[in-house]
């Protein structure tokens, strides 16, 4: 500040003594009222309604509820597993110049986002109808039946699902790096394929997570459907009891709220994966270390 | 005169983008040792020529030869074959380039960057790889930035470690596209006296520059070039000072205004 501030200047200087009153905010105050309220009434409700809460607490650990849960949650794995590596693949082979390896991707994604899941996996365990046997012939043959059983049938059908999606999430994540990036990796001598690997994918990563992340929040729900293929997973396992039982909703509240539990895991791990992946971009905002090996 | 093989021969490149001809019928030869510096207005094909070289651009008609060699196809007999990906990465060893963006691989530290085509590429043991990047930090006077990404560096860092990745290569010929165009005026000159280090050392360049004050210091040669052709070619003196064409004319008293 200089000496020499002029008279308006050592006027407006005065106020940094004044008391700062903070702004009200009184419309958030009464919406979180209103909405404490709703909640209370729901809580009441399910209170005094026709549950029996004991029966929630006896069947959340029950064995076969525990039985489906790991089949959902290695369900969920491999589809995803199997999904990513599809969607990878494809993504490759789309964006490939090689005509005859685009054609094969197109297909691929046209016919699985063209076709309902449920008609999928209905297609896949009926998959004996077509062929009884399957092997190299004249090698080895199985009986179809033995081979494609409710998981192979719910794997396949899951997986090469979520393979034409995520081929799309992981086109729209490579087509996100610059192609300067690409061009730096030609400039020293890098091939097509070295350049995905090294440059291209890890880059792209950052924009893929969040997408698939959510898809694999989404797979773990979308397990339920092969109830109808007969695989025990959770929900199944879940309806299985309350057939005998007929403790409906006692048995939803527990398959939903292992759900529940099994997706905020995963939302966790999403966010930790997602700080990996902003290497170099910002958010790593400490100072590079000094020296060192 | 020109006593050595030339390590850069074209004839006659033509280079289309659609109805545009951006390289129309070019021709030059490179000297090993030599310091080609390229300028022309914007537009003129300085940086097609100098991405047709490294093969970041096909050429549409004539050849190109690096270092003895025909890039993008082999000859047998009568007949051009295309080359493979791998190959085509193979010839582009010969060639180092240094983008105007800098193009740095964002998800590296300084270091991973000059590491990353020497271990990837050359198959080089990572302790000498990095050994000889610390080297290269030094040599481009960054050794303190060695663990820095990319976003933590100003323009003119990423620019000399962008030339120090480059290096890594060991290439015969570097080749600089408009290398201080993207930069804030104040960091211009660290990058210059970086690649005027480079060119004392002995080794060949070709620099696609609006620095006629680098040209005129440290080049062998200049070519300006306009509207996909080379005007003329000259030493800096005659060039920058005593232009013969008046497209040449034209231009410099346009840049020096």
């Amino acid at each position: 500040m200089s000496e020499l501030a002029a008279p308006a200047e050592r006027g407006l200087a005065e106020i940094a003594g004044l008391r700062i009153v903070p702004r009200r905010f009184y419309g958030r105050w009464i919406a979180a009222a209103l909405i404490l309220l709703v909640l209370a009434w729901i809580v009441k409700a399910f209170a005094q309604g026709q549950i029996a809460w004991p029966v929630v607490a006896q069947f959340f650990t029950a064995p076969a509820i525990l039985a489906g849960l790991v089949n959902t949650i290695i369900m969920t794995a491999c589809a995803m597993t199997l999904g990513i590596v599809l969607g990878v693949v494809f993504a490759i082979m789309y964006m490939s110049p090689n005509p005859v390896l685009r054609g094969v991707a197109l297909f691929y994604i046209w016919f699985f986002r063209g076709t309902p899941l449920l008609l999928q996996l209905l297609l896949w365990f009926n998959l004996a109808l077509v062929f009884p046997t399957i092997g190299i012939p004249g090698l080895v043959e199985w009986r179809t039946i033995d081979v494609i059983g409710p998981f192979m049938a719910t794997l396949l059908g899951l997986g090469m699902n979520q393979g034409a999606y995520t081929a799309e999430v992981v086109r729209s994540g490579i087509l996100s790096v610059d192609v300067g990036q690409t061009e730096a990796a030609k400039a020293i001598g890098m091939t097509r394929l070295t350049t995905l690997r090294r440059i291209v994918l890890p880059q792209a990563m950052r924009v893929i997570i969040p997408p698939v992340g959510n898809e694999f929040i989404s797979m773990v729900k979308l397990t339920s459907i092969a109830s109808v293929i007969q695989f025990s997973e959770i929900l199944r396992n879940a309806q299985t009891i309350y057939y005998a039982n007929a403790r409906v909703i006692e048995l939803l509240i527990v398959a939903a709220g292992w759900y529940l539990l099994v997706v905020t895991l995963l939302q966790i791990g999403q966010f930790f994966l997602e700080r990996v992946f902003s290497k170099g971009r910002g958010e790593r905002r400490q100072p590079a270390q000094e020296a060192g090996a | 005169m020109i006593m050595d093989k030339p390590i850069v021969v074209a004839a006659n490149v033509v280079k289309r983008f659609g109805p545009l001809k951006a390289l129309n019928g070019v021709s030059l030869s490179i000297a090993p040792g030599a310091v080609q510096c390229i300028i022309g207005p914007s537009g003129s094909g300085k940086s097609t020529l100098l991405r047709c070289i490294n093969q970041l651009e096909t050429i549409d008609a004539g050849a190109i030869e690096v270092d003895g060699e025909l890039i993008g196809y082999r000859r047998r007999g009568d007949e051009l074959h295309e080359l493979s990906d791998a190959e085509i990465a193979r010839q582009r060893l010969a060639t180092g380039m240094v983008f105007q963006r800098f193009n740095l691989f964002n998800h590296m530290t300084a270091l991973q960057n000059i590491v990353e085509g020497p271990v990837t590429v050359l198959r080089r043991p990572r302790r000498e790889a990095v050994a000889e990047a610390e080297t290269l930090l030094e040599r481009v006077g960054l050794s303190d930035k060695r663990n820095a990404y990319p976003i933590e560096l100003s323009g003119g860092q990423q620019q000399r470690i962008a030339i120090a990745r480059a290096l890594a290569m060991k290439p015969k010929l570097m080749l600089f596209d408009e290398p201080t165009s993207a930069l804030d005026p104040e960091l211009v000159g660290e990058v210059l006296a970086v690649m005027r280090d480079l060119a004392s050392s002995g080794m060949t360049m070709i620099v696609v520059t609006h620095e006629l004050g680098f040209a005129r210091e440290v080049a062998s040669d200049v070519i300006f070039m306009d509207k996909g052709e080379i005007v003329e070619r000259g030493s800096p003196a005659t060039i920058l000072t005593a232009p013969r064409h008046e497209r040449t004319r034209n231009f410099i008293a346009a840049v020096l205004t």
